[in-house]
């Protein structure tokens, strides 16, 4: 009778999840979907507290309480352009839950002599395998937009060999785990294959292409939960989790089309260690020299404007600017002008990042414009303003067939009729590409940091 | 060869991938990252399972496993959810300062 009731339950959860993305179609409705989907969660919780199976209560609400209280100082300390960084622990923490449940099922098992059939034993391997990889991949990708280790994609000689000769071993141990699932040696060994594993595959990739790992592991955390669906036989893992799953690689094969690479280079292409390496002045750098212009410059370009494009990038977030962009849209649109925001799917360190900070500083979203609906509208466009931005915005990626960016679906900022660029330096971006953009005829650079310069430009156009 | 049950969360899962793509590729770029902290939060479904191994009479080592799978998952439901409450909140369409 209970199991008819919880499984009821957890369809009713499944539903309200369903509901909840499903409202995330709409920045209008988003809020009311996240609650939806919080509340299917409140009833599954719940119901299985009150199940028949539980009879030891304290431990279960002392782990309750303790996490909750993780969660809730977590999600209402932490800065938006922090968010990266907090998302990429979510999905650790996702893929660590896995790995113990499934541990935990295996102990139970074994004290209960109960051999796992069919389907289990190589649900029991995905689960360690999958989550042991997301959580420490997880944590590496954390540490790496914390700042806790170089950004810079790390390697060493015969990386690809040592990570393949691991790959086996992890495959094989999987097989030996799989013939022989109540084996508390070969788990753990797994476990930590599988923890070695999620390092080795992060620390080769680059600071800029953490959008498509944090959506990957987004990806692998839901995958997890499914396989322990499989281990518990519970379908509300299963749905879960194939709905986080199915939403972390549409995310992945968004921010890969966005760079036009495939996700093999992405993972094992070490995007922008090469040129990391290179000494300033080698060949392929560029030696001509730009101009360095001053906000009042910019003032009096924007006096005349009709319509500015502002292209906000990992700079932004970086100096903290977002605040003072929304000053500077105020004075413009104040004085008559149009103003509007290019965002770039792969623009900052996660999917959606740009529209998380222009929102938290009040930039209402009609203003944030995707890049094939603002693209055909810079040749009309007096003015745009690069914030931070690089890489999105090289004209090599359309020009230039040599470039290892060519391809990439960029901004088309160089087509407007100024353009002015913010920057600390004319160091290259990120990828360590020379962005030609820069010694364009109607672009003006203005150095500094982002928010500094800003606010420079907000007094001088107000005052001007 | 799979026993039923299996065959039947089979079913479950690749019915639910699909009812994820469709509704997935409906949530514009500008909601990817509530999109992502949302479905973290999802994610955290697993700490149904834990909780169940945690306090279910059981063997010292999986109690603690699930108790700390319980924390974690736990974080992950909470953590999550606010989040993204927090992020929604925040966007807004005209402002007053815009008319």
């Amino acid at each position: 009778m209970s199991t008819t009731l919880i499984q009821f339950a957890y369809l009713v959860a499944a539903v309200l999840f369903i509901l909840g993305l499903r409202n995330l179609s709409s920045p209008r409705t988003a809020a009311l979907g996240n609650r939806m989907a919080a509340v299917g969660m409140f009833i599954a919780i719940v119901t299985t507290l009150l199940v028949q199976g539980v009879v030891d209560y304290p431990i279960v609400i002392a782990g309750i309480a303790v996490g909750s209280l993780i969660g809730a100082v977590a999600a209402t300390r932490i800065q938006m352009t922090d968010m990266p960084q907090m998302v990429a622990l979510l999905n650790g923490f996702g893929g660590a839950a896995s790995v113990l449940v499934a541990g935990a099922e295996v102990s139970s098992r074994i004290s209960a002599n109960d051999i796992p059939e069919g389907i289990v034993p190589a649900a029991i391997v995905a689960s360690v395998l999958i989550g042991g990889l997301t959580l420490t991949g997880s944590l590496i990708a954390f540490a790496k937009l914390q700042e806790l280790m170089r950004g810079a994609p790390i390697q060493y000689p015969a990386q690809q060999y040592i990570n393949a000769l691991i790959a086996m071993a992890t495959l094989v141990v999987c097989v030996l785990l799989g013939m022989d699932p109540l084996n508390l040696e070969t788990l753990a060994l797994l476990t930590g294959l599988a923890l070695l594993l999620g390092v080795l595959l992060v620390i080769p990739i680059g600071g800029a292409d953490m959008p498509v790992v944090i959506a990957l592991l987004n990806s692998y955390s839901g995958l997890a939960a499914c396989a322990t669906g499989f281990v518990l036989d519970n379908s509300a893992l299963v749905i879960s989790g194939s709905l986080v799953g199915a939403s972390g690689l549409i995310l992945t094969k968004i921010m890969c089309d966005a760079m036009n690479r495939s996700l093999a280079n992405v993972l094992f292409g070490a995007f922008g260690a090469q040129v990391a390496g290179a000494a300033p002045g080698a060949e392929g750098v560029d030696q001509r020299t730009v101009t360095a212009y001053t906000p009042l410059d910019a003032a009096v370009i924007f006096s005349n404007a009709r319509s500015v494009i502002v292209v906000p990038g990992y700079g932004m977030a970086v100096a903290q600017a977002q605040h003072a962009v929304r000053e500077l849209t105020n004075t413009l649109v104040e004085n008559g002008i149009e103003v509007n925001f290019a965002i770039h799917p792969v623009a900052g360190r996660m999917p959606g990042h740009m529209n998380v900070l222009l929102a938290e500083a009040d930039v209402p979203y009609e203003r944030l414009v995707e890049m094939d609906e603002i693209n055909p509208q810079f040749p009309e466009t007096d003015v745009a303003l690069v914030l931070g931005a690089n890489d999105v915005v090289n004209p090599a990626a359309r020009e230039d067939e040599s470039s290892p960016i060519y391809g990439m679906p960029i901004l088309e900022v160089d087509r407007a009729q100024h353009v002015f660029v913010i920057k600390r330096s004319m160091n290259p971006g990120f990828a360590g590409i020379q962005n030609p953009l820069f010694f364009k005829e109607n672009t003006m650079m203005i150095f500094g940091d982002a928010k500094k310069v800003v606010i420079e430009l907000n007094d001088a156009v107000k005052n001007y | 060869m799979l026993e039923a049950p299996a065959i039947a969360a089979l079913t479950i899962l690749v019915l639910a991938l699909f009812v994820g793509v469709e509704i997935i590729s409906k949530v514009p770029p500008l909601l990817h990252t509530p999109l992502m902290s949302g479905s973290n939060a999802i994610s955290g479904i697993t700490v149904v399972g834990a909780i169940l191994l945690a306090g279910s009479e059981n063997n010292p080592l999986a109690t603690w496993l699930g108790f700390a799978a319980v924390v974690f998952a736990t974080v992950n439901v909470v953590g999550g959810f606010l989040v993204t409450n927090r992020m929604l909140a925040m966007f807004k369409k005209n402002p007053k300062s815009e008319k």
